[in-house]
């Protein structure tokens, strides 16, 4: 705390016996030390940009580009970039045309045009394909001899299509993991109804994503307190059991639920045994959201107790005891003296498990059924099954930036210092 | 002060506890507290002071007897019912809340009116001279500063009782001399009970009415500083407070509480019977080292002095500290005023030592 | 950007060099995955010493492309279905296949002839016909259903359906079960009414089904009661059935059947290996020599005379394959062509289908 005023650093700042100034003498002297450090985390600086930041901003990059089309097809899409929207094709763009598919057929990469296009335009795959497969006979006139190939190549929302996939670079990914698409004049419109699914399925998400975290408060907040108020050698052995799910295979939880759920699974059998239920009442429990939740609920619970235990533990009886001293009856207490103090746990516990369970994939997909999927399935599925991995991307992308959204939510209202993971 | 069954505030009665249903932590606890008093409670860690006093809170229950707050039982009374002021080790300051709030607590949960309980709050400040810092944090505040708004909180509601479990515990020796005479003086100047838990006797000493000490689950005495320092009842007593030299021995004659006590090196010694009842005893003679004597002039007509060797002396400001040998045992201190004039003992020198029956208390061996 | 992702990939999974004396191949998994590796790992491996490694995956199509693009290859022969087979060839993922390494049969007929039409591709050769039908637990349903509309028909046949999850065979099957015959079928699915009008028909059980993804579930799913019907591979209900005696039935009404084929990935680590693999296994005996194993038609026409018992030597084959007389009255070739095109649009509107409530 030194106190320096205005008058006693000289014109120039301050320097060294020997006259060096101090900044440059300091800086010189901490260089090494720098170095040193620098060199310290340089393997694991190198480590995360090539294993983490790279794979997301190639991702984030493929959600915006696809040259699926524009690499394959090159003249035509110069005739694109050279002819305003709007520009009739005439027979110049015909025999771009045609020449593209023939070389991309000769390439091999005509099924990649015809990905690409398919993405915007359904049905219009084969075209490609099959045009392909004749294209090596085109001569001229290309545009009769593209329409003896096959009619749809006059089809203006074709065209209107092809000019839109000429571009490597467009929006129209994030447009479609919106549920969002163009019309023939480029315009900006929602898909029909019966194909609307992402912008519902965000909604679903992150409607499971609260459910799954107060469930897990619910059942956590007990447990935390428990373990933080036991003598450390019962507190540790429940805390083992607590642990105990994290040295299982996801899958091996997952299908134990399963196992216990289902409809001739061990809960219903013994809610039949029970007399409970009928035999024919046997209560669908799995294969729907009520899986999801629960199976997630599991899963994610050690996630909201550590948080908060070690918040918990830390709490001195005495507090609450002061509480009461001061009059407060044990509810009062609790509401207005522990609950705040364990704020910074709560809020990190709430923030880890929604942030996982808006990007679980494998437990929705086991025991979710139809109703229990999750939008990280579905990025799953354009991975996987239709491979479209721009779509993939641009889902990824929207899932990250709510995230990304929801923290500075967080920071803003709760404040991010307010947030103790242990 | 001494206080009977009948006008007792707060009383123990036959209290007992046990946290496992096998020993005993309180044994037999029989206390009666007087409106107004400041009664400490003393004693080493796990003499079951502290859990006396959360019995008293409510925080414990009792598993036998009873305890009464102004002759009504409050065995079944829960804490937050029983008015008690409380103040604790820790201060046990809410974090999330500023020292205004801290002090509004106890007020709001009893359904208080705003002005009212600002005018409580502020007057409560201002007792302890924090009025300024009502809208800080805790944590911004030294150590002392919590104290007092502890403090405060503690008293803000009028309790007419008040619990402290070590609240000095964590301060440093000035501030914590500062803040006896503080919570001395508010005790005087409100009017209330104080039940005081410390283990130091320092502490004990300075601010009591009376000081109950504790060992082993039971009140070893129940007395006034004054008569706790100069007649302790038994060994324990006389051990834990203040410094003492033992002289073991066998009682030679006995008549009334004056006693003759034959020391292992056949001295005979004069001293006053406490606890011991009958000739040929053993027994362990109790001597403060500032009531010791060398200089045969301040003695007692026909009193017995012995031989001692001085094996060092130590100059500490105020007082001169001598170790001697008597009678044996080489860990004999005696305490001399360093006055003008003062004989200056040298090691190795041969000095005969001597005290007031009164002063040397014959007591059974633990 | 391909050069990062190579990079990355790299850098991230090992990819270690195969040993020059083994094949990888990917299939499905199951009794499927069993019935491949008697009739033809084991004969290769004894007759060439080279070892064959059996991989399953629910669907072998999916991770060629991942693996092709990002220059990890380490599958050498995947087992794939048509429309996925012509797709992945179309964007030059795989490996193409001369006809003139196939085999010809024992009477010396060239192997482009005795290929039933359509079984070669320029990128994969067909092993086995295979067909989706529908199975249904037989203590449930004593009488059974006989048609696809059984299928869907609720109040006749209550309980739990399964099917699997994708917009494949189930349109084509619902089409069917409202009395579109299979000639029309896909005609029918041109069309924005006869989408609607398949998605229409699979609402009524939509409720009720448990939606299932690898062909070895449904009949785990029918053996542990959670469905009483479920569409499954004729195969897999055939090995259970008969292999395990499940209480299971097939009906053949409605099924849609089409060909399983062998592709090699572009860039496959042991390309010879794998070539010498696919000549192996497609030949007339191989091919027949399955049929031993599952209920899988074979995709040769001089197989078919060879093909006799069930490993078990005493049930006969001919009535459990999608190819024989009596189980083709109303079935439904699948159609490649239309899948090829419309597989992205229909799944899309499938998924929105099962996410809305």
């Amino acid at each position: 705390m030194a106190d320096i005023t205005a008058s006693e650093i000289p014109a120039g700042g301050l320097v060294t016996s020997d006259g060096r100034p101090l900044k440059t003498a300091l800086a010189d002297a901490q260089a090494r030390a720098k170095r040193r450090a620098f060199l310290l985390v340089a393997p694991l600086l190198v480590f995360v940009v090539v294993t983490f930041i790279v794979p997301i901003g190639q991702m984030m990059h493929q959600s915006i580009y696809n040259d699926g089309f524009s690499a394959n097809m090159p003249r035509i899409t110069a005739w694109f970039a050279e002819n305003p929207i709007g520009t009739e094709p005439d027979e110049t763009a015909f025999e771009a045309l045609a020449l593209d598919v023939r070389d991309s057929a000769a390439a091999k990469t005509i099924g990649v045009v015809g990905t690409r296009v398919n993405y915007e335009m359904s049905g219009t795959r084969s075209l490609f394909t099959s045009t392909g497969r004749k294209a090596k006979d085109f001569s001229e006139p290309y545009h009769e001899a593209l329409r003896a190939a096959d009619a749809k190549w006059d089809n203006p929302e074709l065209w209107a299509t092809m000019r839109q996939v000429s571009r490597a670079y467009s929006p129209n990914f994030f447009l479609a993991a919106l549920d969002l698409t163009r019309d023939t004049q480029g315009n900006i419109v929602r898909v029909p109804e019966e194909r609307q699914v992402y912008v519902n399925l965000f909604i679903k998400t992150f409607g499971l994503g609260l459910l799954i975290t107060f469930t897990c408060f619910l059942l956590g907040f007990p447990i935390a307190h428990l373990l933080a108020i036991l003598p450390l050698r019962w507190s540790n052995l429940l805390m083992i059991l607590v642990l105990l799910p994290f040295w299982t295979s996801l899958l091996v939880r997952t299908t134990s639920w399963m196992v216990l759920l289902q409809q001739q699974g061990v809960l219903n059998s013994l809610l039949v045994w029970s007399g409970i239920i009928g035999d024919d009442g046997r209560i669908q429990m799995i294969y729907n959201q009520t899986g999801t939740i629960i199976a997630m609920t599991h899963i994610l619970l050690p996630f909201m107790i550590l948080p908060l235990y070690s918040v918990m533990r830390p709490i001195p009886p005495s507090y609450v005891r002061a509480a009461r001293s001061l009059g407060a009856t044990s509810w009062t207490a609790f509401r207005r003296v522990y609950l705040p103090q364990t704020l910074p746990g709560i809020g990190a516990g709430s923030l880890l498990v929604f942030i996982l369970a808006v990007g679980y994939y494998i437990t929705p997909a086991l025991v979710g059924g139809a109703s229990g999927q999750l939008i990280s399935n579905l990025i799953a599925f354009h991975m996987q099954d239709s491979l479209n991995w721009s779509l993939a991307a641009a889902l990824a992308a929207l899932l990250l930036a709510a995230v990304l959204v929801l923290y500075w939510l967080y920071d803003r209202l709760v404040g991010i210092d307010n947030l103790k993971l242990g | 002060m001494s206080v009977s069954h009948n006008d007792a505030y707060v009383a123990f009665e036959h209290v007992q506890k046990s946290y496992d249903g096998v020993s005993l932590v309180v044994k037999d606890l029989n206390l009666n507290i007087g409106k107004g008093e400041f009664l400490t409670m003393l004693g080493p860690s796990g003499s079951g002071k502290t859990t006396c006093l959360m019995m008293l809170a409510g925080f414990e229950t009792a598993t036998n007897g009873e305890i009464k707050l102004d002759g009504r039982p409050i065995n079944q009374v829960p804490p937050h019912k029983r008015g008690i002021g409380m103040v604790f080790q820790n201060y046990a300051l809410f974090p999330h809340m500023t020292v205004g709030e801290n002090l509004s607590f106890p007020l709001e949960v009893r359904g208080m009116g705003k002005s009212e309980r600002e005018a409580k709050v502020k007057r409560a400040l201002d007792m302890v001279q924090m009025y300024d810092f009502i809208n800080r944090r805790p944590a911004q505040l030294s150590g002392g500063q919590q104290q007092r708004i502890a403090l405060a909180r503690a008293l803000v509601f009028d309790p007419s009782l008040v619990l402290m479990d070590e609240p000095l515990g964590a301060l440093d020796k000035q501030l914590r001399e500062h803040m006896q005479f503080e919570i001395k003086h508010l005790h005087e100047s409100l009017g209330i009970t104080v039940v005081y838990v410390t283990h130091d006797q320092g502490e004990a000493l300075t601010m009591s009415d009376r000081i109950a000490v504790f060992n082993d689950g039971r009140i070893q005495q129940l007395a006034p500083p004054a008569d706790l320092y100069e007649r302790p009842d038994n060994s324990f007593v006389a051990g834990f407070i203040g410094e003492n030299n033992k002289l073991p021995g066998i009682i030679e004659e006995l008549s009334g509480d004056k006693a003759l006590v034959r020391l292992a090196t056949g001295e005979v010694i004069d001293a006053t019977a406490v606890n011991v009842t009958q000739k040929g005893q053993k027994t362990l003679v109790s001597i403060r080292p500032e009531r010791v004597e060398f200089k045969p002039e301040m003695m007692p007509e026909g009193a017995h002095m012995i031989g001692a060797d001085v094996l060092e002396v130590i100059y500490m400001g105020d007082i001169l500290r001598a170790v001697l040998r008597v009678a044996g045992s080489d860990d004999f201190v005696m305490k001399m005023r360093n006055t003008q004039g003062q004989t200056r003992l040298t090691p190795g020198q041969k000095i005969r030592v001597g005290w007031h029956p009164q002063d040397a208390r014959a007591l059974e061996p633990m | 950007m391909k050069k990062l992702l190579i990079l990355s990939t790299a850098l991230t999974g090992a990819s270690f060099a195969a040993n020059a004396q083994e094949v990888n191949v990917m299939s499905w998994g199951g009794a499927y995955a069993v019935s491949q590796v008697e009739a033809y790992h084991k004969p290769f491996t004894a007759a060439t010493g080279i070892t064959v490694v059996s991989i399953d995956a629910d669907n072998p199509a999916t991770p060629i492309k991942a693996q092709v693009e990002a220059g990890n290859v380490t599958i050498d022969v995947a087992d794939v279905e048509y429309a996925d087979a012509i797709r992945l060839c179309d964007e030059g993922l795989l490996e193409e296949i001369d006809m003139a390494m196939l085999p010809p049969a024992p009477d010396g007929t060239p192997a482009a002839e005795d290929f039933l039409p359509g079984a070669v591709t320029d990128c994969a050769v067909s092993t086995i016909v295979f067909s989706t039908v529908f199975a249904y637990d037989t203590t449930k349903f004593p009488e059974g259903p006989t048609t696809m509309a059984d299928f869907f028909n609720m109040e006749k046949f209550p309980g739990k359906r399964g099917m699997r999850k994708g917009a494949k065979a189930n349109l084509e099957m619902a089409l069917m079960a409202d009395g579109v015959p299979a000639a029309d079928v896909y005609a029918t699915l041109e069309t924005p009414e006869g989408i609607d009008r398949a998605f229409g028909i699979l609402d009524k059980i939509k409720t009720d089904t448990i939606w299932w993804e690898a062909g070895a579930q449904p009949p785990q799913l029918l053996a542990d009661g959670e469905v009483a019907m479920t569409t499954a591979y004729n195969g897999r209900i055939f090995a259970a059935a008969v292999a395990e005696g499940k209480p299971f039935g097939t009906v053949w009404d409605g099924q849609v059947y089409e060909y399983d084929l062998f592709v090699i990935p572009k860039g496959a680590p042991n390309l010879e290996a794998a070539k010498q693999f696919i000549t192996f296994a497609t030949d007339t005996q191989r091919l027949a020599d399955q049929a031993k194993w599952i209920a899988y038609g074979p995709a040769r026409k001089s197989s078919g005379a060879l093909v006799g018992m069930y490993q078990d030597g005493k049930t006969e084959m001919a009535p459990y394959m999608p190819t024989s007389a009596a189980n083709l009255t109303n079935a439904l070739a699948s159609s490649y062509e239309f899948w090829v095109d419309r597989d992205t649009e229909l799944n899309e509107r499938f998924n929105a289908w099962l996410a809305a409530n």
